[in-house]
């Protein structure tokens, strides 16, 4: 009896563990086409960044034989790199310097403003706090590009409209319009850890370097990635202010060039090695820093 | 049905209904609501109006007690900004609040007054070419110079800034005025703050202002400036027959706005309507399928990752948050050029005999569509990923242990449990989806760049459509891109009335969001 039971639960359970066996296969066979579909694309930069020629029906280089060169396959080269920093049509390693002194430097910038603007809303209390957050989303929803051109005749009256570095200016006074995720996160540092530090004759400076920022590193380091990587991908105002002058493009506007003219099929390799050269450390700063991203997006951008 | 549309009195009747009743009541309720809703605003402005004139009445009552109260310091600061504060102690706001005072004046002077002046105008003259002779080298020449007088457009920037500085000089004017009579009448009795209180509140009591000064100033020039002219430009005929400073553009009221609707001559014989209808409708539409597929499929990614038992979740993630890491341009226009009529995918496809024509992915423009759609989700399904993981996992487990014990089925834990948890607590992450989606340049410009453009049968092409050159898969956005930007014949004003439609739009969309949402509201609670 005792015996028949226990043969019974063991069966069970056994059962119970195939299925589990069986679904699990299929989550991980799922994953794994993800994954796969997730990372052709840039199997495929890299690959094709090591292309001598491009040929579309061809997703690896060859490797280079008497052979295979005859027969016009795309062999393993790593020229596309050296063309890269050496093309007379295209000044990759200005637009890479652009790109990186804007990035550094209104990421610096933008941190401490955001920052800022965002402890400001979410602990201090003064009458405008309201109406300025009311108002703050109100603007947002105006399309913000069609100031562009705007923008463009202000930047005029101070004669700096043709020059790329101008970005800069224009990031850092959009800083303010980003204090929503910022702020989210300091909602939930609870407020009786500044009243203890006022109480102890803290000043609202000192609470906000001492006693906050210590807390939130994570949204700092999140901050600090997001203002990094922004001006990297940002296309229009780059485009709008570069209007075609070669030395005051940054990357994105100079390599969409790469592709955008007729003869796009011969500077495709270069493109690929761009994108390589371009995305790889953002990638590496961005796995590094992973952590803190997580908690940041998940902080700031939901109540929980 | 009639059952359902009637009013429902009770919590409890609401809950007797079924899902479909459900649905149609909280409709029609919605709509039954507007009039009671309007009748609430309305109804509370008399008691806004008595708040608004009782604090407009103190200021008078302020400025009033200045004059007569006021000694002889205090009166001064009626015309010399802050003579009472730097007589009384306060020396360092004394200063500034004259030195604007001097800035003031010398704009209005020199730039201020003559904008304004010129604004119901903007301008009379603008490119004039004059021919001089000239004597070079003893022969005299013939030479063309040219002369610009009038720019509109600087005449409307700088109205709008003096209109600005007016306005902080009224509020500047009244603050050290006030304070001037607060500061004489603590005088009287041996009380005052000084310059070093001053310096001290800027740490402490007036961190606010030290913290916003610069954010605030940026905001002012490179946004509120900027968005109070495109709402204006909207009014005029700034295009590329107005080009300033050569030709100077005018005020032409409604006409922007009206040449979209009408169906004369210059708007197309109403073809101009049609495309503006066909680009909303895709920018609507692509919003919405964006938005709810990157919300659902990220969702449930991330509820995949997080099943007990499953290993490497780190790496999956990692994996699939790539997409974030690299930068847009680069991921998007590599996929384009991957979809592209003779890209890799269409060349490996037929080599390997599966197709026999090229597939269209991104030049037919149904195809289009769903492509970028799907390529979207590329892109989008790792930030909800991200978002979810967390929050997810704070939903108690003794919740879905107890619907297991009463035999609920999994999809019935999902749509009871999880979904209503997660809609409840990411609705400002899902209107912020949205609204971004609606103005999401890249992922169109990059993919398809709009294309493939519209077939028309007609010649009598408004060209605000045909050199902007816009395509089916256009939204707005792009379309007012190209109209401000790339096309040949530019109209700023037709595309800042296209930026006001899109305003509209998102304005409407997030109220409706807003209204409904339990998260959004008692932002106090969460502290």
């Amino acid at each position: 009896m005792n015996y028949a039971l226990e043969n019974q639960a063991k069966t069970h359970y056994r059962s119970h563990k195939r299925a589990l066996h069986i679904r699990n296969f299929f989550i991980y066979f799922f994953l794994i086409l993800i994954s796969v579909i997730w990372l052709i694309p840039f199997l495929y930069l890299i690959m094709q960044s090591f292309c001598s020629n491009y040929a579309p029906s061809f997703f690896f280089p060859y490797t280079p034989t008497a052979e295979h060169i005859a027969q016009g396959y795309p062999i393993w080269t790593g020229a596309n790199y050296i063309k890269l920093f050496n093309d007379a049509d295209y000044p990759f390693f200005r637009w890479y310097l652009n790109s990186l002194v804007i990035a550094i430097v209104s990421c610096a910038i933008e941190t401490v403003m955001v920052l800022g603007t965002s402890y400001a809303l979410s602990r201090l209390r003064f009458k405008m706090r309201q109406p300025l957050m009311k108002l703050m989303l109100i603007l947002g929803m105006f399309p913000g590009f069609l100031s562009m051109v705007i923008i463009y005749f202000i930047l005029k009256l101070v004669g700096i409209e043709k020059n790329i570095y101008s970005l800069i200016l224009i990031y850092i006074a959009g800083s303010a319009m980003q204090y929503y995720i910022a702020k989210g996160f300091f909602d939930t540092i609870p407020r009786s850890l500044d009243e203890a530090a006022m109480i102890d004759g803290a000043d609202k400076n000192t609470v906000f370097f001492k006693v906050i920022m210590p807390l939130s590193k994570p949204i700092v380091v999140y901050t600090i990635l997001i203002t990094f990587t922004a001006p990297w991908g940002d296309f229009m105002m780059a485009s709008y202010l570069a209007s075609g002058n070669q030395n005051m493009m940054t990357v994105a506007v100079g390599m969409q060039q790469m592709l955008s003219l007729e003869d796009k099929q011969t500077h495709f390799g270069e493109f690929c090695a761009g994108g390589v050269v371009v995305a790889v450390p953002i990638m590496i700063l961005f796995f590094w820093l992973q952590k803190y991203y997580v908690e940041g997006i998940t902080g700031g951008a939901v109540k929980g | 049905m009639a059952s359902s549309q009637a009013v429902v009195e009770s919590n409890l009747e609401y809950l007797s209904l079924n899902k479909g009743q459900r649905i149609l009541y909280k409709i029609s309720h919605f709509f039954t609501s507007i009039p009671k809703k309007l009748g609430h605003f309305f109804g509370s402005i008399p008691s806004k109006v008595r708040k608004q004139s009782k604090g407009i009445g103190g200021v008078f009552k302020n400025i009033f007690d200045a004059a007569v109260e006021g000694n002889w310091k205090t009166r001064l600061s009626f015309i010399l900004m802050g003579f009472g504060l730097g007589t009384q102690h306060q020396i360092i706001r004394g200063v500034l609040n004259f030195l604007y005072e001097v800035v003031f004046i010398v704009f209005m002077v020199a730039i201020g007054g003559s904008s304004l002046a010129a604004l119901p105008s903007l301008g009379q003259l603008g490119q004039v070419i004059y021919t001089i002779t000239e004597t070079v080298n003893g022969i005299p020449l013939d030479v063309e110079a040219t002369v610009f007088y009038d720019n509109s457009f600087t005449i409307m920037l700088y109205s709008i800034i003096t209109i600005a500085l007016i306005l902080l000089l009224v509020f500047l004017w009244y603050g050290q005025l006030k304070d001037s009579l607060v500061l004489q009448r603590k005088g009287v009795i041996g009380k005052y703050t000084s310059d070093k209180e001053t310096l001290k509140g800027v740490l402490d009591k007036n961190y606010d202002k030290t913290l916003l000064f610069l954010p605030m100033l940026g905001l002012c020039l490179f946004t509120i400036i900027p968005i109070v002219m495109m709402v204006l430009v909207a009014f005029t005929n700034y295009n590329s027959d107005h080009m300033t400073p050569i030709k100077l553009f005018d005020w032409i009221g409604w006409y922007n706005f009206s040449n979209i609707f009408s169906s004369s001559a210059s708007s197309g014989n109403g073809l101009f309507l049609k495309v503006f209808g066909q680009v909303l409708l895709w920018t609507l539409l692509w919003a919405f399928f964006a938005t709810f597929s990157n919300y659902f499929l990220g969702m449930i990614m991330a509820m995949i990752i997080n099943i007990k038992g499953i290993k490497l979740k780190k790496l999956w993630r990692t994996i699939l948050i790539t997409t974030i890491a690299v930068p847009q341009f680069i991921s998007l226009l590599l996929v384009s050029n991957m979809f592209s009529d003779t890209g890799v995918v269409n060349t490996l496809l037929s080599n390997w005999g599966w197709i026999k024509t090229n597939i269209p992915w991104l030049t037919n423009a149904t195809l289009a569509k769903v492509m970028i759609i799907v390529l979207n989700t590329w892109i989008g399904i790792p930030y909800t990923m991200l978002i979810c993981t967390g929050l997810l996992m704070n939903i108690p487990d003794e919740l879905y242990e107890s619907a297991k014990i009463d035999g609920a089925s999994p999809a019935k834990m999902y749509f009871k449990i999880t979904l209503p948890y997660m809609l409840f607590v990411t609705t400002p992450y899902l209107i912020s989806q949205f609204v971004g989606n609606i103005n999401n340049f890249n992922v169109i410009y990059f993919l398809s760049g709009g294309g493939p453009s519209f077939v028309f049968d007609t010649t009598n092409i408004p060209y605000q459509v045909s050199s902007a050159g816009v395509g089916r898969t256009d939204l707005l956005i792009t379309w007012i891109y190209k109209m401000s930007v790339t096309a040949v014949d530019k109209d700023y004003g037709t595309a800042s009335v296209l930026g006001i439609m899109v305003f509209a739009v998102v304005a409407f969309f997030s109220l409706i969001f807003y209204n409904h949402s339990n998260s959004v509201k008692d932002e106090e609670e969460f502290q």
